[in-house]
């Protein structure tokens, strides 16, 4: 055993920034009165900013690994930081005058919202099954308290208790296969994994496949794929919408990183089997989701639904076990979460005191009082289901390429079939709010600041801009798995 | 003075971007929107005219052509030019748009500038479509365009327009996924090109020539649309507003027929050929069956629907009789048949554009499609009777004009090949003749059917200058196809050498 060495703490600066911040925020919150909460935000803003600077910053040419080998940073980690602290500045934006209307304006929020991230970040960079459990628990704990937020939501507070308790299942049994291969193994590392599984793949098929499956049903429940897909409808339907802004998007980028860490980086061995198990459950999640959501009449659910399916997408790029398939399923998620941002992004917006908008209906001739929403809301609308000249054509475009490079042709038809059955409930958004009439009492004009309108053209135009030219996104993609 | 222009260019994104520009004059003034709307349409359609004038005759490699990088990650390309095939149609689309706009003009109040944008950038997706030569960018065209259309059906579309927009979209839609997973497999296979080019000449077995083939079948059966994958055409048509179903008619369908001649021949040539006898049989059902069909029709929308799908049967009929022809004959024959379905597309574009247009200016004045609320109709509107008139003969194929040229180039070539093919083809004459005549002696002749027709006014000169302009054209096609046919010559002797070659 080596002597006690200083770990080398630069990769971690983008954490420890944040982390300071955090707590800056946090108690300088206190000391705000109400009317003063934007200083709250603006700082959470700048906190996420000042750690995208700090990734910059600290970005190395190819990878560095601290605090014995457990933390790593790499162009996919930096990548994913970047995405993730961005998405993050995104929603709290989106979401002020949400949380205002709602009388739950509260640093909390903020806080809450920061140590999530500080957990997505974590997760990104874990290299050690311990550091992945940490920041995946952050993260969660975090979301929690977001869901239960507002206090007076009998829903929020009843999902908040069913996410808790699935989650801590979900964790549990990640645990478990953790602990599996921590006996078989004798290391929590991932990158002695790798080698130690090479070793015992000849002798203990059984254990590992044991251990493997707890591992995948783990990553499942967080992702969200069918069949540990049910709690995903409920959160989303019963949380504010402030906060299912931020479970439907930067989580996700998180989730990905987690299957990546584990699956790619310590387990790339057993790829075989891990493989086949994500083909069933991606080919169960395309099926289920895209099905059930067609029957939706809350937004919201079906946009919970619609996510279960894009995980199947997602699932679609890992399994094709090469450095392209990393790739196209790592640009599927960062584009699903810019579109996702998109879609409650403009659901937010139609909220306004005393009117929670979240009924597909609540969108009907959105074309007549809003043109410009209404179109930012279709293409996000064409962009999920994948229709060019939109990014999410060209992320699925990746994803089928992927697959179909591994001979597996009968699954990207599969994958078309169900995006076909898909486009059905995307276009029935599409014909809701250019094809109904508009309820006056429902959506009369929207009235929210300035900045939060600018953001979400801005953010919303961007999907036609990476459709048009998804290089510029797909580089780092590439570069993550060079 | 055009070599160093990106003319090709020009001509597809000037519409898309003056479509945005007219979305954003909006509907506070809006005259400001269809001017706009016709100056770009008409700048599209003189810029188009130099692909036809500077095009050279004597070759079959492409021309105007544009070759940039664009996804380097996936060796996808910007990658566009134009031979025999797509130039013709081009120019059609780009003279059918400015047609569209006139007459719109002050028919459509509701939204006018969305509905003007959504033509023009329509507009420039299909001449995308149509000069695109990476499958990539072919495909993003041929999908972007479902977007406006479903739109235009369901805003301005009649009662059942939602029904009719979401079956047009998923109809499409599902055809065209499958043609991408081809697409994306002969990507690989051809170690990473996605040039329609390099697939051209890809070696594939038997087999995979077949999966390819049945991709691309259904991906263009849609669009064309062949029997028995026709039934959105009829509900897309009656209530999609009079422009819709003319782009619908004059262009998209189009598009299915250049998809098999830019795909599925040359790239599964003996797929093509083992599986002539399907699409021979699917197209003698819809000119036979579909026939039969339209003669029943109470609608005169739906009537023209059908008759299109009949019509678009002998272009079917037209590229694939050509196995059977090559068993027999020298290649004369076959070239007759391609250029026979080629001439045919160009004149069901502007027959079919001109029909729906006479159905749309009736609608306009009755808003009524039906035929049993007509009658006497020439008693009241002596000038539009008299276009209405030519267009229906020109739909039953009179020789002189357009319909009869395709039709007969090829019933002709069908001869070669088998009498009963010819024969069974050759009943169009017969059927076109009773269903489209019929409907004239119903609607236009006979005594005033009731007060509404006798409330009628005449076409004003805005819609005599659109009717005029296609009449022209259906006329100069039918009299002189000369300059239509010899543009494609060296394109289609070339296309008859490649698919006679093995791939396997």
């Amino acid at each position: 055993m080596s002597d006690f060495i200083q770990p080398n703490l630069l990769p971690a600066l983008p954490e420890m920034v944040m982390l300071a911040m955090t707590c800056l925020v946090l108690v300088v919150d206190l000391f705000l009165p109400q009317e003063k909460r934007g200083f709250t935000l603006l700082l959470s803003v700048l906190t996420l900013l000042l750690t995208v600077a700090a990734v910059v910053f600290v970005a190395p040419a190819d990878s560095v690994s601290s605090f014995g080998d457990s933390f790593v940073l790499d162009q996919f980690a930096v990548t994913l930081k970047i995405a993730i602290c961005l998405v993050s500045i995104l929603v709290f934006i989106y979401s002020r005058d949400y949380l205002i209307d709602h009388d739950i304006y509260k640093g909390e929020y903020y806080v809450l919202g920061l140590f999530a991230t500080l957990g997505m970040l974590i997760m990104t960079s874990a290299h050690s099954f311990l550091m992945i459990y940490l920041g995946l628990e952050l993260l969660s704990l975090s979301l929690y308290a977001m869901i239960a937020f507002n206090r007076k939501s009998l829903i929020a507070s009843e999902s908040a208790m069913k996410y808790f308790v699935l989650g801590a299942m979900a964790s549990g049994l990640l645990l478990y296969g953790i602990s599996i291969f921590y006996g078989m193994t004798g290391t929590l590392n991932i990158n002695q994994l790798a080698t130690v599984v090479m070793a015992q793949s000849e002798q203990n098929p059984v254990a590992l496949g044991f251990a493997l499956t707890f591992i995948v049903v783990g990553l499942s429940f967080k992702l969200g794929a069918v069949p540990f897909h049910m709690w995903l409808p409920d959160i989303y339907q019963g949380s504010p919408t402030s906060v299912t802004l931020f479970i439907g998007t930067a989580p996700k980028i998180a989730g990905f990183a987690m299957a990546i860490r584990l699956l790619v980086d310590g387990l790339s061995e057993l790829q075989v089997d891990w493989s086949q198990m994500l083909m069933v459950l991606a080919i169960a999640s395309m099926a289920l989701g895209n099905i059930i959501a067609i029957a939706q009449t809350n937004f919201k659910r079906m946009l919970a639904y619609s996510t279960i399916s894009h995980v199947g997408f997602i699932l679609l790029g890992i399994l094709a076990g090469n450095a392209n398939g990393y790739s196209s399923a790592m640009f599927y998620t960062l584009t699903y979460a810019i579109t996702a941002l998109v879609a409650f992004g403009i659901l937010i917006l139609l909220n306004r005191k005393g009117f929670e908008a979240e009924n597909i209906s609540d969108l009907s001739g959105l074309n007549h009082t809003n043109p410009w929403y209404a179109a930012m809301l279709a293409i996000a609308m064409f962009s999920m289901a994948g229709v060019p000249p939109t990014v999410g054509f060209y992320a699925k475009l990746t994803v089928l390429q992927s697959v179909i490079s591994v001979d597996m042709v009968w699954l990207a038809v599969t994958a078309v079939l169900f995006s076909v059955i898909g486009l059905f409930y995307y276009l029935r958004i599409v014909k809701v709010m250019y094809f109904d009439e508009s309820l006056e009492e429902q959506v009369t004009s929207i009235k929210q600041s300035l900045d939060v309108k600018v953001l979400l053209s801005v953010n919303g135009l961007s999907l036609i801009a990476l459709g048009i030219f998804p290089s510029l996104l797909m580089a780092y993609c590439i570069q993550a798995f060079g | 003075m055009y070599a160093d222009w990106p003319l090709l260019s020009l001509v597809i994104w000037t519409p898309i971007i003056g479509g945005i520009l007219v979305l954003f004059a909006g509907d506070k003034e809006p005259s400001g929107a269809r001017k706009i709307a016709l100056v770009v349409s008409i700048v599209t359609f003189l810029l188009s005219i130099p692909l036809y004038s500077q095009f050279n005759t004597d070759t079959h490699l492409v021309q105007f052509v544009e070759r940039h990088s664009w996804i380097p990650a996936f060796n996808i390309e910007y990658f566009i030019g134009i031979d025999g095939i797509s130039m013709p149609l081009i120019l059609l689309t780009s003279f059918t748009t400015v047609i569209v706009v006139i007459s719109a003009w002050e028919v459509i109040q509701y939204r006018a500038s969305q509905y003007f944008a959504a033509f023009l950038i329509m507009e420039g997706f299909m001449i995308g479509t149509f000069s695109a030569l990476d499958s990539i960018l072919f495909y993003i065209f041929f999908e972007a365009m479902l977007i406006p259309m479903f739109l235009v059906i369901g805003i301005w579309g009649g009662a059942n327009r939602i029904y009719a927009t979401l079956k047009f979209f998923l109809y499409t839609f599902i055809g065209s996924v499958l043609m991408l997973v081809a697409l994306i497999y002969m990507y690989n296979k051809s170690d990473g090109s996605f040039a329609i080019f390099d697939f051209h000449h890809l070696p594939l077995s038997m087999t995979e020539q077949i999966l390819i083939f049945l991709a691309f079948l259904v991906a263009f059966a849609v669009k064309v649309p062949m029997w028995p994958v026709h039934t959105w055409l009829p509900d897309a048509h009656v209530e999609a507003p009079t422009g819709g179903s003319v782009i619908l008619a004059a262009i998209m369908l189009k598009i299915g027929g250049y998809g098999f001649l830019r795909f599925s021949l040359p790239i599964t040539p003996d797929a093509s050929a083992e599986l002539d006898w399907l699409i021979i049989t699917m197209s003698l059902t819809a000119v036979v069956y579909i026939g039969f069909v339209a003669l029943v029709q109470q609608d005169m929308k739906k009537l023209i629907a059908y008759s299109s799908i009949a019509h678009m049967g002998f272009v079917t009929l037209g590229f694939f009789i050509v196995f059977r022809i090559m068993d027999v004959d020298d290649a004369q024959g076959s070239a007759l048949a391609l250029e026979g379905g080629m001439v045919q597309m160009v004149s069901h574009g502007f027959i079919s554009g001109a029909m729906f247009l006479c159905v749309g200016v009736m609608y306009d004045r009755m808003h009524s499609r039906q035929i049993a609320d007509y009658g006497g109709v020439a008693n009241t509107m002596p000038v539009f009777a008299a276009f209405m008139v030519f267009f229906a003969m020109a739909n039953a194929g009179l020789p002189g004009t357009s319909g009869f040229v395709g039709e007969f180039m090829v019933i002709l070539a069908s001869f070669k090949a088998s009498f009963w093919i010819a024969f069974l083809a050759a009943l169009t004459l017969i059927l076109g003749a009773a269903y489209t005549l019929w409907m004239v002696k119903r609607v236009v002749y006979g005594g005033i059917g009731n007060d509404n027709v006798k409330a009628l006014t005449d076409i004003n000169k805005r819609e005599v200058l659109f009717l005029s302009l296609l009449a022209i054209a259906v006329l100069v096609l039918g009299l002189w196809p000369d300059p239509l046919v010899n543009v494609m010559h060296a394109t289609i002797d070339n296309l008859l050498n490649h698919i006679t070659l093995s791939k396997i």
